[in-house]
């Protein structure tokens, strides 16, 4: 008997719709822990949750050791330190999103299924946005649990309780913006290693340029040239600090969301079954 | 729908690409079953493909699969058509079970029953030794078979395969062609099948809409389209003259000529004059006729008459 008359039959379930982008989701996320290499990386993104955790405990727990107490700056020197760990996890994984996807040709692969291009890069940013939240808001909220633990009560966190819509806020700017630029990127071209060096080279270009600008300027009024410094500013507005650059925030903002706008523009353009040389 | 409905139809489709038109009015239906979908290199098969599956939108006209508005239902559509395509395609990254379960959970299955029929499929075309493999170590012939399993995980009702042998050996292409056969003829899937190669639709297909530039240029049950309106005769001559000037009567009188790679030449006679009237041409014209035999139609005579290879 040949093979095929053994296998094939028709379904009998049911079929269900419009979760097309947490399949994405789900396989993306479940799937990089395959990767050895991507867990070494989410442990190292987590070492400074533990050092700023025992801070909070020497400082809670030794009276003489003031100079450690948490402040607001403290969980604004968080995000700053992490920013290295954003990078790697967006260089990393956000490159190959769609570049590998664009090599295999798989989208017409994930477009022939019934789910339409936003769900496709909703399922791609999700999984970006949901391994950068790891690094980010989750260990910064897990560290204002941990003051109230050591502590034993609530002074700190009722007495700077904006903390956490600002952590919650600010880590949502920042994925979300380094989340569609790098998509957007990798929509581009179907060389993930050349996205990565892309992405990397925009950021090092437009702070080396701020740089100059600084220098001839005499002045940080330039600051919004630099693709991190207007998060920065936007981080220090949001956390009350005082603000570290002469932008105002409010040209800050409106980089940020021009190029959040921008990268959704080239991955509306990008995200097709076909492409069309006409 | 209606069984007799047709499971594509477009009305007057047009696509464009800058100026090219790659559709230029295009008005047909396909029914039940399995129908190939014909044409030289360009002719818009894989556009009338990406069309239907609404990666292109047309300028202009009305297409409807399995009784639903592509312009309107193309989520829906895409829930109930399985699509092959023509170029080299998979998710990377995946071993072959992973690659096709995970098309079927986009296709909407519960991850148990997408992982049982990933099994159950990959088996079925002949990849279950090598379903643990990642599908990037495959080779040609069978990334055409993962291809036909990931269009199928989720049990189409009707698929469209974009030249589902290119590149494959005789072997996998006599297989792959078995393959489309029995899902036509036994499992009760729809398919439309494109190619430029001749004998994959005959063989599997009971329909057949040949395209040329961007337009139908025949369409119809190939029984049907394969039966002349005359006769075709292969026919070998002697004559002392010039063979050129006889063959130059042929035509004077109506028939048609075309000679093959052999020193015989094809001859259709239209309406039913039929032998007599050939041996009736070749006596007043002095030429001996040495062999005469009645030609059975192909596929690729309708094709060559539809494309205007005369």
């Amino acid at each position: 008997m040949p093979i095929h008359d053994q296998g094939y039959r028709r379904y009998g379930g049911t079929k269900a719709g419009g979760r097309a982008w947490l399949v994405i989701l789900h396989a993306g996320f479940f799937g990089m822990f395959r990767n050895r290499r991507w867990i070494v990386l989410m442990i190292a993104s987590w070492i400074q949750f533990i050092v700023r955790g025992v801070q909070f405990y020497i400082a809670a727990n030794f009276p003489q050791a003031t100079i450690a107490a948490p402040t607001a700056a403290t969980f604004r020197d968080f995000f700053d330190k992490q920013d290295i760990f954003v990078f790697l996890v967006t260089v990393t994984l956000g490159a190959v999103s769609i570049a590998e996807d664009r090599r295999a040709n798989a989208l017409q692969i994930y477009l022939s299924k019934p789910l339409t291009r936003l769900e496709y890069i909703c399922g791609k940013l999700s999984v970006l946005m949901a391994f950068l939240l790891l690094i980010t808001w989750v260990p910064a909220i897990l560290l204002l649990i941990v003051q109230v633990a050591f502590a034993g009560n609530f002074t700190f966190l009722m007495a700077n309780a904006y903390l956490v819509p600002a952590i919650t806020v600010y880590s949502l700017v920042e994925v979300l913006m380094v989340s569609m630029c790098i998509l957007a990127l990798s929509s581009l071209s179907t060389n993930s290693r050349f996205v990565g060096i892309l992405y990397t080279a925009l950021i090092f270009f437009s702070d080396a340029l701020y740089g100059v600008m600084r220098a001839v300027t005499g002045g940080t009024g330039v600051s919004w040239m630099a693709f991190g410094n207007n998060l920065a500013q936007l981080g220090d507005v949001i956390f009350r600090v005082p603000l570290r650059y002469e932008t105002p925030w409010l040209v800050s903002l409106t980089v940020v969301v021009a190029l959040i706008a921008v990268s959704a523009f080239i991955l509306e353009r990008r995200i097709r079954g076909v492409e069309i040389v006409a | 729908m209606d069984d007799t409905d047709p499971v594509v139809s477009l009305d007057n489709v047009i696509v464009e690409f800058g100026r090219n038109r790659a559709l230029n009015g295009v008005t047909a239906s396909f029914g039940r079953g399995a129908v190939g979908l014909l044409g030289p290199n360009g002719a818009g098969k894989s556009t009338m493909i990406k069309s239907l599956l609404g990666f292109i939108v047309p300028r202009q006209g009305q297409m409807r699969v399995l009784g639903l508005d592509v312009a309107t239902s193309p989520v829906e559509i895409r829930a109930r058509i399985g699509y092959m395509p023509e170029t080299d395609a998979h998710i990377p990254g995946l071993t072959a079970v992973q690659f096709v379960a995970y098309c079927g959970e986009l296709a909407g299955l519960p991850r148990a029953d997408a992982t049982q029929r990933a099994h159950e499929v990959l088996y079925y075309v002949g990849l279950g030794e090598a379903r643990y493999r990642n599908v990037e170590t495959y080779s040609t012939g069978m990334k055409q078979r993962i291809k036909l399993a990931q269009a199928l995980v989720h049990d189409p009702d009707l698929l469209f395969l974009d030249e589902p042998t290119n590149g494959m050996d005789p072997k996998g292409r006599d297989e792959m062609l078995e393959l489309v056969r029995d899902l036509s003829r036994n499992k009760g899937v729809n398919l439309i099948l494109s190619s430029h190669l001749l004998p994959d639709v005959e063989y599997t297909c009971d329909q057949v809409v040949v395209m040329d530039k961007g337009r139908i240029a025949a369409a119809g049950p190939i029984e049907a389209l394969k039966q002349p309106r005359g006769r075709v005769y292969e026919l070998r001559v002697k004559t002392h003259g010039d063979l050129e000037t006889f063959f130059e009567h042929l035509t004077a009188a109506g028939l048609e000529c075309h000679a093959t790679d052999d020193d015989v030449v094809r001859v259709f006679v239209p309406g039913d004059g039929g032998a007599q009237e050939l041996f009736a041409l070749a006596a007043a014209e002095g030429v001996q006729v040495r062999h005469l035999r009645p030609s059975v139609p192909t596929l690729e005579d309708v094709f060559a008459h539809a494309v205007g290879e005369d």
